[in-house]
């Protein structure tokens, strides 16, 4: 009897320690690929939003639309008919205009987050979205320190919606649409290493004209999307207080204890089990002796 | 084809209609049918009906007030979070009473069991209404997509397993009401093993709850946020388990008086006492717990603001208070302080949970979330299910008053007869 129980409880440890040891906490780099990304001079934009038009053209079929008329005196945010806004911002160095959309991190909370590998990293670089994996639970949309998964609310097979880095025209050779379509300049595509040396040749060569920081190189552990400024960041709208620490590290921790938990707490309580109940045979059979006697 | 064949087939049909007819029987209801309760509840389940039918045929937007900002609302706050913390004292008693022997509380693990995995079927069920894409509910579990780096991933599974662990605790109860002798022993022979398995994942699912809320550290207003929420979660689960299993006590042990056995009937308030004191105890390690974090996150300058005194009125008026009272009750032997105290601490794991995942999340965001009445209409409905479908095993299953699992002796033939003629 002891023993079988043992066996169980040891059987049943194991086999969720098999399924539940889940270690790999960020997506593999994949070596031999340079992931890609995208360059924002916020200094060249000059708010055309033909980015929005391009993203909206090559998105029809995923639903993507433009707004015509857009009133800049409020900030916009990407819902799931608009996977890139372009806001106006006035700053100390007057107006600035930045476009906003998924950062494409390198290590994504929304990819660790995602439960059937529905949202992942891929070894180009963009942080795409599975529909036949998802099963709409949103706590990519939770985790995402940008705030940029978005969801169909009001579909009966609805979607999460976010800026993919057109996957689908790299594919083909092609670059980004609001990339090839940017009249002024302002968006640079290219290996993410490439275009990290271009912004600081920028700033080196400009030194007033830059703030001396590239937005996305560090931040939670550096992104896809990086961006240049004049201005601090925090007055285009960006989040400063996110740190370098790339976001699955913070449940990382977590998740190794789990192996841990479930290999040594069921001994320990089978262990103690065992001693309660020796202890009590034992008091049994103490007191029918004093009854005995 | 020998006589003897034929025979034994024919026994097999004689007690297969036997079978049938008793499930058949069983399923009736017993006792009046249009009581107030069931004409109230009933309804609050036919709106949810429609309600639900309008959700699945024009999506979540259409009954809820979820948006961009609030992905997680009531439905994953409440229903999910806050009550599976109140499922956690199927966790703790079957640790006392099968881990550390206390025999003394062995006569309410059986509806304590139950409870659990009755709020585990039910909110999972919840769940499932909030989920955008239901139908790819399976694929973290039939492995074409294992995203074994996500929390949720691993609370998946474990509410999963820690089902099927309170079922196969539960079972001898159903084996019995069933009359299957052997079955129940083969079944209680595994309750010990159930038991380790469950309590372990108890302990890594309660707390993974919290872990829910690690990458969201920049969302959650920092009198809730820290690194140290899978560790509150689970000493908070332990208390509020316990509550409810005070709470529901009080509650069963008028509604189904005619149901409760003489074991329970005459160790009623011993175990109620005794369940204070410990919920008293895990209380006050959870506050200094509380205190280490609070001066750890220095947190301080929050105190000030509304949602500081919003902080205080949890703390101090939904854990502080009522674990003295607690005390209080243990020590005068009390019943009706310590169900005060019970529901004082409910009400606190309610405030703390719906604080962490609605009230205090994204508490900066122009536009609040606040819960459209459908979504409480639904939460309630869910209530609502999971109660008929408890009184209806409480009025058939031997399962107050009855020892589970370990018990050395099997009912006797008259004491089932007895049972089943109830």
């Amino acid at each position: 009897m002891d023993r079988r129980d043992l066996f169980k409880t040891m059987g049943a440890a194991a086999g969720t320690a098999l399924v539940g040891g889940g270690l790999k906490a960020e997506e593999p780099s994949v070596s031999g690929v340079e992931p890609v990304g995208i360059l924002v001079d916020t200094t060249k934009c000059i708010g055309c939003r033909s980015c929005e038009y391009a993203c909206a053209d090559a998105h029809k079929d995923a639903g993507v639309e433009v707004t015509d008329e857009v009133d800049f005196s409020a900030e916009r945010v990407t819902d799931e008919k608009h996977w890139t806004v372009v806001n106006r911002y006035d700053t100390e160095k007057g107006t600035i205009y930045a476009k906003k959309q998924c950062m494409h991190c390198r290590q994504p909370a929304c990819a660790s987050a995602c439960l059937t590998r529905a949202m992942h990293k891929t070894a180009e670089g963009p942080v795409v979205w599975t529909e036949n994996r998802c099963m709409g639970c949103r706590f990519c949309m939770v985790s995402c320190p940008f705030d940029m998964p978005k969801f169909e609310y009001h579909s009966a097979v609805p979607r999460i919606q976010k800026c993919v880095m057109c996957a689908e025209r790299l594919a083909e050779g092609k670059q980004p649409a609001c990339v090839e379509n940017c009249p002024a300049g302002a968006l640079t595509f290219g290996p993410r290493s490439a275009l990290l040396e271009q912004a600081r040749q920028r700033i080196y060569a400009a030194p007033d004209a830059y703030v001396h920081q590239v937005y996305g190189e560090d931040e939670v552990g550096g992104t896809g999307w990086l961006y240049l400024a004049s201005v601090p960041f925090a007055q285009l709208g960006f989040r400063t207080d996110l740190g370098t620490t790339p976001f699955p590290t913070y449940t990382r921790e977590f998740l190794y204890a789990v192996p841990v938990v479930l290999t040594v707490v069921p001994p320990l309580l089978l262990a103690l089990s065992r001693a309660s109940r020796a202890r009590a045979e034992a008091q049994t059979d103490a007191h029918d002796e004093e009854g005995n006697a | 084809m020998t006589a003897v064949s034929q025979s034994g087939r024919a026994l097999v049909a004689a007690e297969l209609r036997r079978f049938g007819t008793f499930v058949l029987q069983e399923l009736k209801p017993k006792g009046r049918v249009l009581t107030p309760f069931n004409v109230i509840s009933g309804a609050i389940m036919l709106v949810a009906g429609v309600l639900l039918t309008i959700r699945f045929a024009k999506g979540l937007g259409a009954i809820t007030n979820l948006s961009q900002d609030y992905p997680w609302g009531f439905w994953i706050g409440f229903d999910v979070i806050t009550g599976v913390a109140f499922a956690g004292g199927a966790y703790v008693l079957t640790f006392m009473v099968y881990i550390l022997g206390q025999e003394k509380y062995h006569p309410i693990v059986r509806v304590t069991v139950l409870n659990g995995f009755l709020a585990y079927v039910f909110y999972a069920g919840a769940l499932l209404l909030d989920l955008g894409r239901p139908w790819n509910v399976i694929n973290p579990i039939i492995g074409n997509s294992f995203g074994v780096s996500s929390v949720l991933f691993l609370v998946a599974w474990h509410f999963m397993l820690y089902m099927m662990a309170e079922f196969v605790e539960f079972s001898p109860a159903v084996a019995e009401w069933l009359g299957w002798r052997r079955v129940r022993r083969f079944l209680g022979g595994l309750t010990l093993g159930a038991v380790i398995f469950g309590i372990t994942l108890s302990l890594l699912h309660q707390s993974g709850l919290g872990a829910l809320y690690l990458m969201a550290r920049d969302k959650v207003h920092p009198l809730w946020y820290s690194e140290f929420i899978p560790i509150l979660f689970l000493v908070s689960s332990i208390f509020a388990g316990l509550s409810l299993v005070i709470f529901e006590a009080t509650i069963t042990h008028k509604v189904f008086r005619h149901r409760v056995g003489a074991a329970l009937h005459g160790s009623h308030d011993d175990i109620v006492v005794g369940l204070a004191r410990i919920a008293a105890g895990t209380m006050f390690v959870y506050l200094f717990l509380q205190l280490l974090v609070f001066v750890h996150g220095q947190r301080w300058s929050y105190l000030g603001t509304g949602l500081g005194a919003w902080y205080l009125l949890e703390m101090v008026g939904l854990v502080a208070l009522p674990a003295a009272l607690f005390i209080q009750g243990y020590r005068s032997r009390d019943l009706r302080v310590i169900r005060t105290a019970a529901v004082l601490t409910l009400l606190g794991i309610v405030l703390n949970r719906l604080n962490v995942s609605v009230i205090g999340f994204k508490w900066y965001a122009p536009v609040r979330y606040i819960p459209s009445w459908m979504e409480i209409e639904v939460t309630l409905a869910v209530i609502a299910a999971e109660l008929w479908v408890f009184r209806w095993v409480v009025n058939r299953m031997p399962v107050l008053g009855t020892a589970v699992g370990l018990v050395r002796e099997e009912p006797s033939r008259e004491a089932r007869a007895g049972v089943l003629a109830a």
